[in-house]
């Protein structure tokens, strides 16, 4: 049986407003139906970019924040519904390693009084003295000098501060240890350093881990699986092998292509799938499909129907309505992808350069790059390259497409356009 | 010549009863016209102070500034304080690390963007608000006019971005200096400026000096990259070159130390070991060398020259660099 599962998990904050009459205006739906399972010795990494839910579901695996509804079996126990006091007793199994480790360090404590808390807390240890060999131990483990005990966090450098953390989550010999994006505040060498030793005491002493953290090079190094979130739902969950060989959420695909790596040559030869715009309020997600407001594939049906996590076979899970379509390519591109992100593309300007000499229009085939500034221009403003395109034709052709544009679009594009010279 | 040429810039800052602490310790580049040079460097290695310094912004007591800076043939270093205001914002421009707080939050955003045009470009009333109306479209923010009345915090964290680069480019500069400009945001939105700001070095011609601590970043942007440590640059060279030979001892240790998407899983990293100390200074030795898994007694004797051990324009600062040899592979 597996550690840790979550069934179903929901985490909603209520909005209120007014200050005498307080009323629930409506709901963050930070977490929206999540369901995943986590084995033992293993780790899960959670990945996802701010605001999609990631901390909050950490968070809620601990009671750290209050449940809307679902169950957090660990096991064997559902801890959803387990009273406060029974609740504290399991917190010592399930311990957290938090993001900010000066943040997260008490600056008036000294290391040992950090650290004996926790354990004088869950009743470790006869005595202080006890509880302090065994501090030592710990120290030891995460590579920190005995002489740290008596000084201060402030003595400390990040990394050295995230040790404490760790050593703090590990006195109290937890089985599960949350990681909340436990590198993304230190240096790329010291990372390195606290990857390594997450790796090293989880083969030490059989940890198992659920790794928050919105760095994907990150999370693939150091788990066994991977769920990708999305604006509160998981839209993607595989080996981590074989997320990063064949992701199939296009969500997921354009965030591996987004990850800039490390090396000119890759990163000349790759595509970018650029998503429009930005990540939609929680407080106000989109109907059906949470990302088909972004998707470069999206269909008349994701709007409406929100796809569940359904399995593809060797552990790979997608909520997807067209994955397979997407891979075959049977399903076409209803968004461009790259055109909404980006001012104009080289795409664009070639379009541009072939419209403008269709329209049998010499100058404006003569000068592409005030067409292609025009172009990008309207369909920025427009939001869908197709009218983009038409505007800039209507710009360049003598307005005779211009009724397929609304028509205050096609004033600002051809206002731009004859600007545009002047200012580049 | 160069469209920015830096020779030697430290920065020192002073304060009463307490030691001087250098932070650019003699930083030398180039930047050419349309050409993207990379500052890359760990937390501490004075990358931002070098910015700042280029841009004049640096307090006037308590700092002391070495060095040349010529920009188009003229110091910005001991330039007056007016010519360089008239300078700043129309010829070279920068791009901050967090554009919430570089951004008024009492102020719209029109007026934050049409305060440049009147300064640089004497535009006024409605014809600044359209030119800002444009600018915000250009780089790439959905209905100009609506945003134009909002205020900073109404805006989207990336939309920030977008607003603060279409102050930088409002006067068409023939240079920006971008600090940070997508440590704050997320990947997808990581991509989509980076992909601007690359269209306008494209289109534009304008030369862009990028910091960063991301060397994914500069793989992807930069031309030429110059990795810093402790004040100084220890390694110097086209990209290529510089991420298929990385030949400083901290440069390679800091490529070993990145976990890559492409790579195969399981190994372990190499990362550097201890952390930075500001408080080595580059007189007395290579500053790296307490960190360095190369280091012999002779990094102890001066500060080491930069040298040319691998290819012709690959500049190293090491006595011992990591040249490739079989049997010597380098661990951590």
């Amino acid at each position: 049986m597996s550690l840790l599962e979550l069934d179903d998990v929901k985490v909603h904050f209520p909005v209120r407003k007014g200050i005498l009459f307080d009323r629930t205006v409506g709901h963050v739906y930070a977490v929206d139906g999540i369901s995943l399972t986590v084995e033992a010795g293993q780790t899960y990494g959670l990945v996802g970019e701010s605001g999609c839910g990631k901390t909050t579901l950490g968070r809620a695996v601990l009671r750290l924040v209050d449940i809307t509804s679902g169950g957090v079996v660990f096991d064997g126990t559902d801890l959803a519904r387990l009273p406060g006091e029974e609740m504290r007793g399991f917190r010592r199994r399930l311990q957290m390693v938090f993001q900010d480790p000066l943040g997260s360090l008490n600056p008036r404590q000294n290391i040992e009084s950090i650290l004996s808390e926790g354990m004088a807390a869950h009743g470790i240890g006869r005595d202080q003295g006890e509880r302090r060999e065994k501090i030592k131990d710990i120290l030891a483990k995460v590579g920190l000098p005995a002489n740290a005990l008596s000084r201060y966090p402030h003595e400390f450098s990040g990394g050295q501060r995230q040790r404490i953390g760790i050593a703090r989550a590990l006195v109290l010999e937890p089985d599960v240890i949350i990681c909340d994006e436990p590198v993304s505040a230190l240096d790329v060498s010291v990372q390195a350093q606290v990857i390594n030793l997450l790796e090293e005491l989880q083969q030490q002493l059989g940890l198992t881990y659920l790794v928050i953290a919105h760095d994907l090079a990150v999370v693939r190094h150091i788990s066994d699986v991977i769920g990708v979130m999305y604006l509160g739902g998981l839209v993607e969950e595989a080996p981590s092998d074989v997320l990063y060989e064949s992701p199939r959420h296009p969500y997921t695909k354009a965030l591996m292509s987004a990850v800039p790596v490390p090396d000119p040559e890759v990163e000349d030869a790759r595509e970018r799938i650029l998503l429009a715009g930005d990540l939609p309020s929680p407080a106000n997600p989109p109907s059906g499909c949470r990302f088909h407001t972004r998707c470069p594939w999206a269909q008349e049906r994701c709007a409406s129907e929100r796809p569940v996590l359904t399995d593809l076979g060797e552990g790979h899970k997608v909520a997807c309505h067209f994955a397979r379509e997407i891979e075959e390519g049977t399903v076409e591109q209803t968004r461009s992808t790259g055109i909404d992100a980006v001012v104009a593309t080289k795409a664009v300007v070639r379009k541009d350069a072939e419209v403008a000499q269709e329209a049998g229009d010499p100058a404006a085939a003569g000068v592409p790059s005030a067409a292609a500034e025009s172009g990008a221009d309207a369909s920025v403003g427009a939001g869908r390259p197709g009218t983009g395109t038409a505007a800039a034709e209507a710009d360049a052709g003598g307005a005779d497409e211009a009724p397929a544009v609304p028509a205050q679009s096609t004033a600002e594009s051809a206002d731009a356009g004859e600007r545009s010279p002047g200012t580049g | 010549m160069a469209l920015l040429s830096v020779d030697e810039l430290s920065v020192t800052f002073t304060a009463k009863g307490r030691k001087d602490s250098t932070a650019v310790d003699g930083v030398s580049f180039d930047v050419d016209q349309g050409q993207v040079v990379g500052l890359v460097g760990e937390s501490g290695c004075g990358k931002s102070v070098t910015s700042l310094a280029l841009m004049g912004l640096l307090p006037d007591k308590g700092v002391r500034v070495g060095g040349r800076a010529l920009f188009e043939g003229e110091d910005l270093l001991t330039m007056s304080p007016r010519k360089r205001r008239d300078l700043r914002g129309s010829q070279l421009a920068m791009i901050f690390q967090d554009p919430l707080s570089s951004l008024n939050p009492v102020v719209p955003i029109g007026v934050q963007v049409t305060e440049i045009l009147r300064r640089h470009r004497g535009m006024k009333g409605e014809a600044a608000r359209k030119e800002a109306a444009h600018l915000l479209d250009r780089v790439g923010i959905p209905d100009p006019d609506r945003r134009l009345k909002e205020y900073p915090h109404q805006l989207s964290g990336g939309m920030r971005q977008r607003a603060l680069i279409a102050m930088a480019v409002a006067c068409a500069p023939r240079m920006l200096i971008a600090d940070e400009p997508t440590t704050a945001l997320d990947v997808t939105i990581q991509a989509q400026i980076l992909e601007l700001l690359k269209e306008l070095v494209d289109q534009e011609g304008t030369a862009l000096l990028m910091i960063t601590h991301d060397l994914g970043v500069v793989a992807g942007l930069c031309d030429q990259v110059n990795v810093l440590y402790a004040g100084r640059a220890v390694e110097s060279a086209g990209r290529r070159e510089l991420f298929a030979h990385p030949t400083h001892p901290y440069a390679h240790g800091l490529l070993g130390s990145i976990p890559r998407l492409d790579a195969p899983r399981g190994e372990p990293l190499s990362p550097i070991r201890g952390s930075i100390n500001d408080r080595i200074s580059w007189a007395d030795g290579c500053a790296f060398a307490p960190r360095c898994d190369h280091y012999t007694m002779e990094c102890l004797t001066g500060t080491p020259e930069l040298t040319e051990p691998r290819a012709a324009g690959h500049q190293v600062r090491c006595v011992n660099p990591v040249l490739p040899k079989p049997q010597a592979e380098v661990s951590a």
